[in-house]
C-alpha cells in the first residue's frame, strides 16, 4: 500500500514539475487595462528576442526557452499572483515592468532565491548588492534618470542652474515618487527651486497641474509618468504653450503614443533614454525572418522598432546574456534561479559582445559585480520630430552624479537592511 | 485686484468647464437609471467603446482583426479607406443602438422584476466584457482622435483678461465646446422627455413599470431607447475625452469622475447632473488651489468625494434628487 502512495505521489509530482530541459523565462505582462499601451510592446520585445534564440539557435547554449506569460494588468495583487503561480516552473528571472509589483518580490525572491531584473524602474537602492541579493536594476534606475535629466539642463545652461526654476509632474504612486530625494539633492547642490506637482492615477485630469505651471512660468519641467497621464501631459502643456524643448520626460514617459495623440504640437518633447531607437540594428533582421515572417510574433507583429518593444527586446537580450554567463560559470546548460543569480551578478556587456549580437551601440557598455547591482547608470536624452514621427538622440548615453546618486542609495539600502536584518554581504 | 483673487478667477472658470466634462459622465448613469432604476457601472466602458469604435470607423479599421487573422492565416489590419468623421458618428451611433438591443435582449430582459443589486452587478459584467469586446474588436493600443474639434488656448479670451487684470486667463477650446455641446444635449434632453410622446412614455415607465405597461407602452422598447441614448452621451463623453488624451483603456475610469457628481446632483436628475459636475469641478480645483500646495498637492480625486459626502449627509437624495418616502 505505501509503495503504491508512493509511486502515486512520485508520478504526481513527475506530472506537475517544471518541465525538464528548459530555460523557463515568466513574462508579467499587462495586455489589458489602462497601461496597456506600455505593456504590450514591451512584453512583444521580451517574448519575440527568446523566440529568435529558439527559431534561430535552438535556444541558449542548446537548451530552449521558455517564456511563461502571465497577465498582471498593471495590479499589484495580480503580480504577486502571478509570481506565485509561475515560480514553481523554474523561473530563472522575473521581469515585472511595475515599480509596485516590484516592492512586494523583492522579500519573496529573496527567499525564494529567484533574481529579479528591474530595469529601469523599482526600488532604485537595489542597485547596492550588498543589501540586495536578488535584485537587479541595471543599466540605470530612477536616479541615474533623475541626475541625467539635470545633467543635461547643465550641459544646456553653462553648468549653472543657480536661480532657475524645475518643477517635476510626477505619478502620484511610490513609481513617480522615485527620483523627488534625488531632485531635491541636486537642487541643494546647484541651487535651482524645484517644484512638486502630484498627479493621482490614472492621470486623465491635469487641469490644476498645468495651471500652476503657466502661473508659475518654471523654466523646465521634468516628468515621471506612466499611461495616459503622458499623453494629457504633453496635450496640456502644448495647450497652455510651454515650450517642449524645456519639457523633459523619464524614459517611461518617452514612447511615440506618448506624444502622437498632441499632433505636431508635440515637436520639440524630450525624454531620457538607455536604449536605442527604432530597428536599424542588425538583430532586425534576423527578427523579422525567423519571427515576424515566421508568422510567429507575440503581438500583431506591429510594433518592431519602437520606443517600448526596443526596451522588452534589451531586457530579454539582458536576460539572455546572463543566462550564457550562468552556463558558462557552472558548466551547465540547463540552469537554476541561483546560478542565473549568479550570472547576472557577473554579466559583462562590452561593444563587442552587442555587436555580435547585432545590437551595437543599442546599450550602454557595462559590467556587473557583488556590490553594485545596478550598472554605470548612463543616460541618453532623445527629441521627438512630429513631422517625421521618430526620436532623435540629441544626447549620448552620458554619466550621471555618482556621488549623490551613492550616497542615497547607501542611506537607503542602509536602513533597509536595518529593517530586515540583512547582513551585508560581497566582504 | 490682488493677484491670488485673479488666479482664483481663472481657476473657477477651468473648473466649471471640468465639471461640464464630469457632468457628460454623469448624464448617462442618470437616464438609465432615471427610466430603470438600474445603476449602469459599464456607463464609463460604453464611453470607450463608443470612442473605440467611432476611430475605428474613421480609420478603417478591420473590426477583430487580430482575431481573424489568428484564426484564417491572414494579415488584414485596415480595410483602406478613411471614413469622414460625422458619418463615422452616426455609424458609431448605429453599433450604440445595436449594443443598446443586445443588452436588453440577452441581459435586461432576463432580470425583470429582480433586486436592484442584481441588476447592478450584471453591469458590472457586462463592463468587463464590454472592455473585452473593445480589445478583441479594435486594439488595446492609443489611438488619436480628431474629429476637428478645436483645441489648446482661447486667445480671445486670454488677450481680453489681460486687458483687464492684466493676466491672461487660459481656457482651452475644447472645454468650450464641450460647454456648448453639453448644454445642447441637456436642452435636447429635457425636451425629448417633456414633449415628445417617446420622452412621456420614458417619464411613465420610470414612475411606475406596472402602470406603464398597462397603458400599453412596451417597455422592451424604452428600454432599448434609453441605453441607446445612454449610449449617445457615453459617445458624446468619449468624444470629448478621446480628444484630450487618445481613445485609451484609461477612458472607461472617467467614470471615476462621475460618482461623486451622481452623489451630489442626485441619480434621478438630469439639470443635477449638471449642476453636480459644476461644483465638483469647481470645488475640487479651488481646494487645489488654496489646500493643495499646503497637504502637498493631488487632492482633487478624494476631494471631490469629500465634497459628495458631505452634501449626502444633509441631503442623501442628492441635490436635485427624488425624496423617496417608505411606509412601513
Amino acid at each position: 500500500m505505501n509503495k503504491k502512495l508512493v509511486t502515486l505521489a512520485l508520478s504526481a509530482l513527475m506530472a506537475s514539475g517544471p518541465a525538464l530541459a528548459d530555460l523557463v523565462i515568466p513574462d508579467l505582462s499587462y495586455r489589458t487595462g489602462p497601461y496597456a499601451a506600455g505593456g504590450i510592446p514591451f512584453s512583444d520585445g521580451y517574448n519575440d528576442y527568446f523566440t529568435l534564440l529558439n527559431e534561430r539557435d535552438g535556444g541558449i547554449g542548446g537548451v530552449p526557452v521558455r517564456v511563461v506569460e502571465c497577465e498582471t494588468g498593471y495590479n499589484t495583487e495580480k503580480g504577486v499572483e502571478c509570481y506565485e503561480s509561475t515560480k514553481g516552473e523554474g523561473a530563472l528571472v522575473y521581469q515585472p515592468l511595475s515599480t509596485g509589483i516590484t516592492y512586494q518580490l523583492i522579500p519573496k525572491v529573496t527567499a525564494d532565491g529567484i533574481p529579479l531584473h528591474t530595469m529601469g524602474y523599482g526600488r532604485t537602492s537595489a542597485a547596492n548588492g550588498k543589501v540586495f541579493s536578488n535584485v537587479f536594476n541595471y543599466p540605470a534606475n530612477y536616479w541615474n534618470g533623475a541626475s541625467g535629466a539635470i545633467n543635461y539642463l547643465l550641459d544646456e545652461n553653462g553648468g549653472d542652474l543657480s536661480g532657475k526654476k524645475i518643477a517635476l509632474v510626477y505619478h502620484n504612486s511610490a513609481y513617480g515618487k522615485e527620483p523627488i530625494r534625488t531632485l531635491e539633492m541636486l537642487a541643494e547642490k546647484h541651487g535651482y527651486e524645484l517644484t512638486l506637482l502630484p498627479v493621482d492615477h490614472p492621470g486623465q485630469e491635469q487641469k490644476s497641474q498645468w495651471l500652476q505651471i503657466r502661473r508659475e512660468k518654471p523654466d523646465y519641467v521634468v516628468m515621471w509618468g506612466w499611461g495616459v497621464m503622458n499623453q494629457v501631459a504633453v496635450q496640456e502643456a502644448a495647450n497652455i504653450r510651454f515650450p517642449m524643448e524645456n519639457f523633459i520626460g523619464v524614459w517611461w514617459s518617452g514612447a511615440e503614443f506618448d506624444v502622437e495623440p498632441a499632433g505636431d504640437k508635440a515637436t520639440g518633447y524630450k525624454a531620457l533614454t538607455f536604449t536605442g531607437l527604432g530597428d536599424d540594428y542588425p538583430v532586425y533582421d534576423d527578427l523579422k525572418k525567423y519571427v515576424a515572417d515566421a508568422g510567429k510574433s507575440a503581438g500583431a507583429g506591429d510594433q518592431m522598432g519602437a520606443v517600448q518593444y526596443n526596451r522588452g527586446l534589451y531586457a530579454a537580450m539582458l536576460a539572455s546574456e546572463a543566462i550564457k554567463t550562468a552556463q558558462e560559470m557552472h558548466s551547465v546548460a540547463d540552469i537554476t534561479p541561483a546560478m542565473m543569480r549568479d550570472g547576472m551578478e557577473a554579466l559583462e556587456m562590452t561593444n563587442a559582445k552587442m555587436e555580435g549580437l547585432g545590437m551595437s551601440g543599442f546599450g550602454p557598455e557595462f559590467s556587473v559585480s557583488c556590490e553594485n547591482h545596478g550598472g554605470p547608470g548612463l543616460v541618453g536624452v532623445v527629441q521627438w520630430d512630429a513631422s517625421t514621427g521618430t526620436w532623435n538622440q540629441i544626447q549620448e548615453f552620458k554619466a550621471t552624479d555618482a556621488e549623490v546618486i551613492g550616497q542615497l542609495i547607501a542611506e537607503d539600502s542602509a536602513a533597509y537592511a536595518a529593517e530586515n536584518n540583512i547582513s551585508p554581504r560581497c566582504e | 485686484m490682488p493677484e491670488q483673487l485673479v488666479f482664483a478667477m481663472e481657476v473657477i472658470l477651468n473648473g466649471l468647464m471640468a465639471g461640464v466634462l464630469y457632468a457628460l459622465v454623469a448624464l448617462g448613469f442618470v437616464l438609465i437609471y432615471k427610466a430603470s432604476g438600474i445603476f449602469n457601472y459599464a456607463q464609463g466602458v460604453m464611453a470607450l467603446f463608443a470612442a473605440m469604435t467611432l476611430v475605428g470607423i474613421m480609420n478603417g479599421q478591420v473590426p477583430f482583426a487580430h482575431l481573424i487573422n489568428a484564426t484564417f492565416g491572414t494579415h488584414i489590419h485596415y480595410f483602406g479607406w478613411n471614413v469622414p468623421a460625422l458619418f463615422a458618428i452616426i455609424l458609431t451611433m448605429g453599433v450604440m443602438v445595436l449594443l443598446a438591443w443586445c443588452v436588453q435582449r440577452f441581459v435586461m430582459r432576463h432580470l425583470v422584476g429582480q433586486e436592484p443589486i442584481i441588476l447592478f452587478m450584471a453591469t458590472i459584467g457586462l463592463a468587463y466584457f464590454l472592455e473585452g469586446v473593445a480589445d478583441l474588436m479594435w486594439g488595446s493600443e492609443i489611438k488619436k482622435l480628431d474629429v476637428g474639434l478645436p483645441q489648446g488656448i482661447n486667445l480671445w479670451l486670454d488677450e481680453t483678461t489681460f486687458n483687464i487684470f492684466d493676466y491672461g486667463f487660459f481656457i482651452d477650446n475644447l472645454d468650450i465646446v464641450a460647454t456648448i455641446i453639453a448644454a445642447l444635449l441637456v436642452a435636447a434632453l429635457v425636451a425629448f422627455s417633456q414633449y415628445t410622446k417617446q420622452g412621456r412614455a420614458m417619464r411613465a415607465v420610470a414612475d411606475d413599470h406596472q402602470a406603464a405597461l398597462s397603458v400599453g407602452i412596451s417597455l422592451n422598447f424604452i428600454w432599448v431607447m434609453v441605453w441607446s441614448v445612454a449610449g449617445f452621451v457615453a459617445l458624446v463623453a468619449g468624444i470629448m475625452w478621446g480628444t484630450k488624451s487618445g481613445v485609451q483603456f484609461s477612458l472607461s475610469l472617467i467614470a471615476l469622475k462621475a460618482l461623486p457628481v451622481l452623489m451630489l446632483g442626485g441619480f434621478t436628475s438630469i439639470p443635477g447632473a449638471i449642476v453636480g459636475g459644476l461644483i465638483i469641478g469647481v470645488g475640487e480645483k479651488l481646494f487645489e488651489f488654496a489646500i493643495g500646495p499646503l497637504v502637498g498637492g493631488a487632492t482633487e480625486n478624494w476631494f471631490a468625494y469629500v465634497l459628495a459626502l458631505i452634501f449626502l449627509v444633509f441631503r442623501p437624495q442628492g441635490l436635485f434628487g427624488e425624496k423617496i418616502i417608505e411606509r412601513v
